[in-house]
């Protein structure tokens, strides 16, 4: 049975179509590229996903049971984590913070309840040196370089052990080194029977730890295949619209 | 650094991973004192103590024990209402209804009193004030997305004219059975320092504590940095900015109970303008107006260069009409301070 199901998902913001009937599927254990020219609706489909906001039309089913999120902790809840493509990141908190926000992990009892700092930075800082990126926990965002600022959202999705994991172009800003850390994130994460959807526009990410690859033109899906009946040359072809579907 | 990356053998560079790894994880950016070091309210202390010692020599009666009380009381009725000022802003929000506020709640609480109700009573009802009144306002804010500005402002001007209408335009100074009692609370003094004060030491280490420790404020400084991220992560953003309204309030009303009972009556008039001298207190102290940033520390600490400059003006024989542009003018001076401070962070 697969985890995921979309159905007909269709978005518009107001005259714009943002999405036509997008159908996929994916499986426990499966990552699926995403790919598209910019503006394409990837981003809006990885939102629709995670709760950001419902679609206008379609039907998204976890494990064969339709479900609806108003809001995005609803999704987090039925096991789904993003990486968002900005990042969303607090800039006046520090990394650790950041990785923990929304879920801070608390000693004590109340009225003492506090933060526990020592325990949150500690487990932020394995976060990190399992992405070998040199993020500091108490470095505050704000100084951060894109590359340590992404490895903070990725951080965050490490947290749970989601069932799956939305990536909206996680490779973007950062180095060669950390690129192939995350390649190896996302390998390790379908291993362990994770899911993921990886949006990139980057070809080599995408043949290298995806089995299957889905191009969206202008709201509409041009194409769902196996990685291995497909070559770059093809993509390309269908991202920009020369071949017209596959 | 590639270079001689490149001549190490595998199970060196794998030892060096680890070791960088390592030291990442403990390293810490600022030292205890550097980080004191780049804050506002440490730079404000720093004007206090010289103005101080400025004073010391302008104006004998300065460094008198009789001086030091007065400033003290004087500007922990500031203080207090600018530790709840320092939330509000820290989510680039702002409060103008904080002196109107102080007006209303005190009316309710003298009328209360004067009723032949307990202190205890009177308590309630002047803290009730605050709560309503700071819902009201977060819940416009929060859930109507109505502009900060426009709400309190708003809410300036109606929260004077209902504590008129109450009032009936009358000053209240029969304060009913507790009378001593209350009046010992917000005038009286422990070990010589006044009430108070002690009032604001306690508050101010309560921020502290959850500037530093509590979920809420952690939330409230996210939401001040990014309110978009806040809500991704699954923040309650509308609560919390409302429970942040609240807590404005309820401090200028737990200011305005020990403020009637300070002056011994009570005037529909009490607190009018005060919110310049609020908010002026807040930004010296180094909240800034764009949110993301708080000081526990900075409420009293900026409340406490207000005061000192208008005790200073007071002392030196400038006529108190200059007070008002001391005021603005610090105030101002402590933006440009905080903007210095950024471009040479950067
Ligand atoms: N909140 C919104 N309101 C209005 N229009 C939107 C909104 N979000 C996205 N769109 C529009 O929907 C379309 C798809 O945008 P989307 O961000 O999903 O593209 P994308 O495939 O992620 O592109 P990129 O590769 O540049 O990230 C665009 O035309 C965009 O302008
Ligand atoms: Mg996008």
């Amino acid at each position: 049975m697969s985890l995921l199901d979309l159905k007909g998902i269709t978005k518009s913001f107001g005259a714009i179509h943002a999405l036509n009937g997008v159908d996929l599927s994916i499986a426990p254990g499966e990552a699926v590229g995403l790919m598209g020219d910019n503006g394409a609706g990837k981003s809006t489909l990885m939102k629709i996903i995670a709760g950001n906001f419902p679609p206008t039309r379609g039907q998204i089913l976890i494990e064969g049971e339709a479900v609806l999120f108003h809001k995005p902790i609803d999704a987090r809840n039925s096991g789904i984590e993003i990486v968002y493509q900005d990042l969303a990141l607090c800039d006046n908190l520090t990394a650790a913070a950041n990785v923990f926000l929304g879920r801070e992990e608390r000693t004590g009892i109340w009225p003492f309840r506090k933060l526990d700092h020592a325990a949150m930075t500690k487990r932020a800082g394995e976060l990190f040196a399992e992405l070998k990126s040199e993020t500091r926990p108490r470095d505050l965002v704000r100084q951060m370089s894109g590359g340590q600022r992404q490895a903070v959202a990725i951080a965050r999705t490490r947290l749970s052990d989601p069932k799956l994991v939305l990536m909206d172009e996680p490779t973007a800003a950062i180095s060669v080194r950390q690129v192939a850390e995350v390649l190896n994130l996302i390998k390790r994460l379908k291993d362990t029977g994770h899911a993921v959807i990886l949006v990139s526009h980057r070809m080599p990410d995408v043949f290298d730890v995806c089995d299957r690859v889905a191009v969206l033109r202008r709201g509409t899906k041009v194409a769902d295949k196996p990685i291995t009946q497909t070559t770059p040359e093809e993509v390309t072809g269908l991202i920009i619209g020369a071949i017209e579907a596959a | 650094m590639t270079d001689t990356a490149q001549q190490q053998s595998p199970a060196q560079k794998a030892m060096d991973h680890a070791a960088i790894d390592d030291s990442i994880t403990s390293r810490q950016e600022m030292t205890g004192l550097g980080a004191m070091l780049r804050t506002q309210p440490f730079w404000v202390f720093v004007a206090i103590l010289m103005l101080g010692l400025v004073m010391s020599f302008v104006s004998d009666a300065f460094m008198t024990e009789r001086n030091m009380f007065n400033i003290s009381r004087n500007m922990a009725f500031f203080g207090i209402m600018a530790l709840g000022m320092s939330a509000v802003i820290c989510t680039a929000g702002i409060d103008l209804s904080v002196g109107s506020l102080l007006g209303l709640a005190g009316i309710n609480l003298a009328l209360v009193l004067q009723a032949g109700w307990s202190v205890e009573v009177g308590f309630l009802a002047c803290v009730g004030t605050a709560i309503i009144v700071g819902l009201i306002n977060g819940i416009l804010i929060a859930y109507l997305r109505l502009a900060p500005f426009v709400v309190t402002l708003g809410m300036l001007a109606m929260a004077r004219s209902i504590a008129m209408v109450i009032s009936n335009n009358k000053m209240v100074y029969e304060f009913g059975p507790d009378q001593d009692v209350f009046e010992n609370i917000g005038g009286g003094s422990m070990m010589g320092v006044p009430n108070v004060v002690w009032v604001l030491t306690a508050m101010t280490l309560i921020f502290l504590w959850i500037w530093r420790y509590t979920q809420w404020g952690r939330w409230v400084i996210a939401i001040g940095g990014n309110p978009q991220a806040a809500k991704l992560s699954g923040i309650p953003v509308e609560r919390v900015i409302v429970s942040v309204y609240v807590v404005c309030s309820l401090c200028t009303g737990i200011a305005a109970f020990m403020f009637i009972g300070y002056t011994g009556s009570a005037t529909n008039a009490m607190g009018a303008t005060y919110e310049l001298n609020v908010i002026s207190a807040t930004v010296i102290g180094g909240a800034n107006l764009m949110g993301g940033v708080v000081y526990a520390l900075g409420a009293p600490i900026g409340a406490a260069l207000v005061e000192l400059i208008r005790n200073s003006l007071l002392l030196a024989g400038i006529p108190a009409l200059w007070q008002q542009f001391f005021v603005g003018l610090f105030l101002i001076l402590a933006v440009l301070l905080e903007q210095i401070r950024n471009r040479g962070g950067k």
